[in-house]
């Protein structure tokens, strides 16, 4: 008991670097799960959803579990110290959650083989690197067939962060769901380069509502959308977090990033010796994607119709890439009763038939 | 009452004090924050300065404020001249990420080849993409005097979606996925700056800012330019008098610093960066203008400057890890120190008399 005082204590007496690592050696001391994020938990969307992952994992372990974050973490070298802190001061497992991690975290990897690592949205493991992604398409297939049926103009906005495969199955499947209710739907992508600039999606948002688009969809972080949607009385979507606070008008559902069921998995496997490198990409039956509540202002057949297409998501009996499908250029993608390949998926570079515009390349 | 009394000539000794006093006072009023916050503000105090000079693991952490300090002091050294010479080169930022992005390309484009004329290649590259990007100011400073300040603060954001266009376009990874960003240079032998010493921080950029250094000392003690420099900012009729040609003078001094920063954006990517992503520049240029304040825009000051400030970050994110202090509050601390040393500016040129008129 005086031991692990005398830990407590000089952990608070900023040594606990140094004794983290002679810790380790007790087998009673908590494990020690790290955390790096791009943001800050307060930014309402991407890094406050993984914080709250981390909060979860808190609550569901106690004591068993201490967990640690450094944020706004910029990319690049400064990554690599961060992580590397994190590793000298002994957790045994880290989180690092933004694909510009990547190289860092590998980095960091082999110079600490007993540690494990967990890269969000990245391609590349290691023995003791697994990767991590949450299957967002899934959820845009559900609120693009919101968007489809809420459209009285038939153009759906899309103000779209970086032209990487994410955020393309993204809109081929909100395109795809909203035109097979609507078949007058046209989608209107603004690509904004950008996770997080409020001015930035306040301006395509803008840019968007003067062409006559009344339903708007985001694969950006900030609330900036919905504050124009509000102004301008057309719908939007929650991303990543609820955005509740634009409900019940403009915000009509969302798409919610529930990381809480991977990082209590994950840290249970460390403590339970059976962690393995896998690259997971879970989706609505696994609970990482979740749709948040549908409002009053959608009908409730529409509202109805939503849950069903949800629920035969999350069963597996339908895959939003069903076909027969073509790619924008009109060459066949995917035949009659296929469904994508995850490998064709994670590269996805093309629209599908119907969208206008090009990808920047 | 207290009453201001100008000095004749600044005060030696408070021109070399000031920036001790600034950082005592930032401790301590950073202690008091920490404190406010509800953090021990000694703990607080000694993660930020101790624990990564001589801590537990500050073999990982020396190396690491060279890194960091590294790009700081080369860009500083450069911005100095200008500012001894009232030439204000606000933009290193943007000339290092056109540094950066010339010696990547030169780097991108040769790759796999290997070969050691590889590198020296992609440095001059990088140095001629600062040097450029500086002369766009100078020439329209000198051409149509239009206010340096201004367009090379301007081109920083130019040089953004430059970087963005190109991070998405021509120079990303072929092999990553459509994923943003380049190939990384760390696993590209012939291209990467690599420790000299294994685990010692000490790279090509590193070396290349002592050598700054020691040169900048030389120019502004030795050499007539220096000379010039200083006459120039401090007696612009006089410089005339005496021969200096202000249009000469603005293209060195923003040529030098511009080529300075693009070598700082090279060493960088090349190195402890990696990679050409949309975002790999962290605002070393905007925060090498801190550190050649701080350093009184003397080479050796720098030199410390940027050491101190590499270790305010470094010493940040350990504070961050091991008391949980919010980033914020590190970055208000910083803050603090840039404060005191220009508030305490004033002891260097002016004396406090206490009592007397009113």
């Amino acid at each position: 008991m005086k031991r692990r005082q005398f830990l407590a204590t000089s952990a608070i007496a900023g040594t606990a670097l140094g004794l983290g690592l002679a810790g380790a050696a007790l087998a009673q001391d908590p494990l020690k799960v790290g955390f790096i994020y791009v943001g800050v938990p307060g930014d309402g969307g991407w890094t406050y959803q993984h914080d709250q992952g981390r909060l979860a994992v808190e609550e569901h372990f106690g004591d068993a579990v201490e967990t640690t974050f450094i944020e706004n973490v910029p990319e690049g070298a400064d990554a690599e110290r961060a992580i590397t802190q994190l590793a000298l001061s002994g957790h045994k497992l880290i989180f690092t959650t933004s694909f510009g991690f990547m190289d860092a975290t590998l980095n960091v990897a082999q110079k600490f083989p007993d540690i494990k690592f967990e890269h969000a949205t990245g391609y590349k493991q290691a023995p003791n690197v697994a990767t991590y992604d949450a299957r967002f398409y899934e959820g845009r297939a559900v609120i693009g067939t919101i968007a489809g049926r809420m459209s009285k103009t038939g153009k759906i906005g899309y103000i779209a962060s970086f032209p990487i495969p994410e955020v393309i199955q993204g809109i081929n499947s909100a395109y795809i769901h909203a035109k097979k209710v609507n078949p007058d739907a046209q989608m209107k992508v603004v690509w904004v380069y950008t996770w997080f600039d409020p001015a930035k999606e306040a301006d395509a948002a803008s840019a968007l509502i003067a062409e006559g688009v009344d339903v708007l969809m985001q694969h950006t972080d900030s609330t900036a959308v919905m504050a124009k949607a509000q102004e301008a009385g057309v719908y939007a979507f929650g991303q990543a977090s609820d955005m509740t606070a634009y409900a019940p008008k403009p915000r009509i559902s969302s798409i919610i990033d529930n990381w809480a069921p991977y990082y209590i998995e994950r840290t249970q496997a460390v403590i339970d010796g059976t962690w393995e490198p896998l690259a997971s990409w879970k989706g609505i039956g696994d609970g990482e994607v979740v749709i948040g509540e549908i409002s009053d202002e959608v009908p409730a057949e529409v509202r109805d119709e939503a849950m069903a297409l949800r629920d035969k998501i999350g069963s597996g009996e339908y895959h939003p890439f069903s076909g027969p499908l073509n790619k924008q250029d009109g060459s066949a993608w995917l035949a009659e009763g296929e469904a994508a390949d995850d490998a064709t998926l994670s590269g996805m570079n093309f629209y599908v038939e119907g969208i206008e515009g090009e990808i920047p390349q | 009452m207290f009453r201001l009394e100008k000095r004749p000539t600044p005060s030696t000794f408070w021109s070399w004090g000031t920036p001790v006093l600034a950082v005592i006072l930032t401790m301590i009023a950073g202690g008091m924050l920490f404190a406010m916050l509800g953090k021990d503000p000694v703990l607080a105090i000694k993660a930020i300065f101790w624990e990564p000079l001589f801590g537990a693991n500050a073999s990982y952490f020396r190396p690491q404020l060279l890194v960091k300090a590294g790009p700081l002091i080369l860009i500083a050294i450069g911005l100095s001249l200008g500012f001894r010479a009232a030439v204000w080169n606000i933009g290193a930022e943007g000339q290092y990420i056109m540094g950066a992005l010339c010696g990547g390309s030169v780097a991108l484009a040769a790759y796999p080849a290997e070969s050691f004329l590889l590198f020296p290649a992609m440095i001059i590259a990088g140095a001629i993409g600062g040097f450029i990007w500086a002369m766009i100011p100078a020439l329209l400073k000198i051409r149509f005097g239009t206010n340096e300040i201004l367009v090379s603060l301007m081109l920083v954001y130019v040089a953004e979606n430059i970087l963005s266009t190109l991070a998405f376009g021509p120079l990303k990874n072929p092999e990553g996925f459509g994923f943003p960003g380049s190939r990384n240079l760390q696993q590209y032998p012939s291209a990467h700056n690599a420790d000299l010493i294994a685990n010692t921080g000490l790279h090509w950029g590193v070396v290349t800012a002592f050598l700054a250094v020691i040169g900048a000392y030389i120019l502004l003690n030795r050499h007539i330019l220096g000379f010039q420099i200083s006459v120039a900012g401090q007696a612009p009729r006089a410089a005339r008098f005496a021969g200096v040609n202000p249009n000469t003078l603005v293209a060195i001094c923003l040529g030098i610093s511009g080529a300075l920063a693009g070598l700082a954006g090279i060493f960088e990517v090349a190195g402890p960066g990696g990679q050409i992503t949309d975002s790999f520049n962290v605002g070393y240029g905007f925060t090498a203008i801190i550190v050649a304040f701080l350093g009184r825009l003397h080479p050796v000051g720098i030199l410390l400057a940027g050491l101190l400030m590499a270790l305010t970050y470094i010493g940040g994110e350990m504070a961050q890890l091991s008391l949980s202090l919010p980033l914020a509050a590190i970055q208000a601390f910083q803050g603090m120190l840039l404060f005191f040393l220009l508030a305490l500016d004033l002891l260097t040129n002016f004396r406090i008399r206490i009592g007397g008129l009113i």
